[in-house]
């Protein structure tokens, strides 16, 4: 039985729960798995909202040229939604981060693999991604803003060439950590490499890849961002720098709100599923040991 | 035929094999009894082209070859229906027959028709085994090399997968070779006993019997196998080394 398995056993059993206070079940070991989310949502949310009232503390010690109250920065974000700029802001910031993060992506994995199945590829390869990761994103805007000017491709570049390093060391750390003896296997039985890629190779390379996919599309958004902060143009990053340029703190905070919801919607919409899909493919990968 | 001459395999800590010769007939259960690490597992590694030899010559003249291994090996992610049919996927048959043709067979194996979707995990051990029996089986060989695939396993689950071998066997007529530590499976299987002496591995003993079912009379054939001063010697001896 599985870990988890062997957990929910357990909390089934009526012998480790008591009945407490008016009839609630008192928790003595693990939780359910459903009483685990209900308390994470709670707390959450009492987290969130001590962030807000700190936030507030704040605006009401340091006044309004520092830090503007919550209200007026959701007020502000509201008009900025209803009169009809967030839209196009969000499209072209959502365009940039997306095309780099795929192209990346896409880049890393087929460089990943090839790095791993051929090696002194990946030997060749390995350096240079070091490098690359060890150049600061920020370095890479203004590389960026000098080849591609300030409009354009620059935040798109910046965020490809922030993906890449991350999805290839992903991808080659799958083609590296591949199960010997399941190659064997299909060696004896005379595998074509097609038949391998699909039923051995990919499966393997799924439990890197897909965390690092992850990261790297929450590190696209913000280092798309960062790029349009510097270059200005018509996304969320050339409209924070806008309104920086006006004191407008309120506006300002606005947006930044509006980028985390977006993290935040990214990340329940992406994310959430691949952390439930590898969740649950657990099991299976410490089977083959 | 599959023929050892004169095979000679060496690792970085001396000879694992010099000298070695062997051959296995078509339709014989040959069970190759050693102590652990004389070089069994390098013998099959050899016969199935995983390792080469230093010297000497392996000619395997069967026209089709599946390896049980130590451990079943299967797919984690795909089903105990996928991981019977994996030879024949790398054949390339089509999904849809090697499927139904698995499953036929796991079917016989004692899978239900839940069981069938089931990934490995989520399968007990001596089910696990069955697959990576039926997975071998299915790609029809003439020949099948096992390499202790039941040592894991308690010892009713082993008894069945014993079964299960003797009957593909007798039934389909192919060949076996089959490696144990274990002298009660070696009696309870083998058309022929060949017993090898600690590393470097040689043929200490080679006889023809057959298999011994009833089990009061499996512990008096193993006493009888041990009984011959180079069989002790082989099998005792090294077991007091360790």
């Amino acid at each position: 039985m599985s870990f988890r398995g062997a957990l929910k056993a357990r909390t089934r059993n009526p012998a480790t729960c008591s009945e407490g206070v008016a009839g609630f079940r008192v928790r003595r070991f693990a939780p359910s798995r459903n009483d685990r989310r209900i308390s994470n949502l709670i707390f959450g949310a009492l987290g969130l909202v001590s962030l807000a009232l700190a936030w507030e503390f704040g605006h009401r010690v340091f006044g309004p040229f520092v830090l503007p109250s919550p209200v007026e920065t959701v007020s502000c974000l509201v008009d900025l939604i209803t009169s009809g700029q967030a839209g196009p802001a969000l499209a072209v910031t959502g365009a940039n981060a997306l095309a780099g993060w795929l192209v990346g992506a896409a880049l890393g994995v087929a460089l990943g693999i090839a790095a791993g199945v051929v090696a002194p590829l990946g030997a060749a390869l390995r350096p240079v991604v070091t490098v690359t990761l060890g150049v600061p994103p920020i370095a890479w805007v203004v590389l960026a803003l000098l080849w591609f000017g300030p409009r354009g491709l620059a935040p798109a570049f910046t965020v490809l060439v922030t993906v890449v390093p991350i999805v290839f060391s992903a991808a080659l750390q799958g083609i590296l950590a591949r199960d010997p003896k399941l190659s064997e296997m299909a060696r004896v039985y005379g595998a074509p490499p097609l038949l391998r890629l699909r039923m051995l190779v990919l499966p393997q390379l799924l439990d890197p890849l897909l965390p690092a996919l992850a990261t790297a599309l929450a590190f696209a958004w913000k280092v798309g961002v960062m790029a349009e902060v510097l270059g200005g143009g018509t996304g969320i990053g050339g409209k924070i720098a806008t309104a920086r340029a006006h004191l407008d703190l309120a506006e300002t905070m606005a947006w930044i709100l509006l980028v985390v919801a977006l993290l935040l919607v990214c990340d329940g919409l992406l994310l959430a599923p691949i952390r439930r899909f590898l969740g649950a493919r657990r099991p299976a990968a410490v089977a083959t040991g | 035929m599959l023929r050892f001459e004169n095979v000679t395999l060496r690792y970085g800590d001396g000879p694992v094999l010099a000298g070695f010769d062997l051959a296995i007939a078509p339709g014989e259960l040959v069970v190759l009894l050693g102590p652990s690490g004389c070089g069994k597992t390098s013998l099959l590694r050899l016969a199935c082209g995983l390792a080469r030899a230093s010297h000497g010559r392996i000619a395997n003249t069967f026209a089709r070859t599946a390896v049980v291994f130590q451990e079943p090996r299967l797919l984690p992610w795909w089903s105990a229906l996928d991981n019977a049919a994996f030879g024949l996927a790398a054949n390339g048959v089509r999904t849809a027959e090697r499927r139904a043709r698995a499953a036929a067979l796991l079917g016989r194996f004692g899978f239900s028709a839940t069981d069938l979707h089931k990934r490995p995990p989520a399968l007990s051990g001596g089910m696990q085994g069955r697959v990576a029996i039926a997975r071998a089986l299915m790609v029809a060989p003439d020949l099948v090399l096992m390499d202790e695939p039941f040592a894991a396993l308690d010892v009713g689950l082993r008894r069945d997968l014993q079964d299960v071998v003797r009957a593909a066997v007798t039934e389909t007529g192919l060949a076996a070779l089959f490696v144990t530590h274990d002298v009660t499976e070696a009696v309870r299987l083998a058309d022929r006993l060949v017993v090898l002496s600690p590393r470097p591995a040689r043929v200490v003993h080679d006889e023809r019997t057959s298999p011994v079912d009833a089990p009061s009379k499996i512990h008096l054939a193993a006493a009888a196998l041990l009984d011959r001063p180079a069989v002790r010697d082989a099998l005792l001896a090294a077991t007091a080394q360790v």
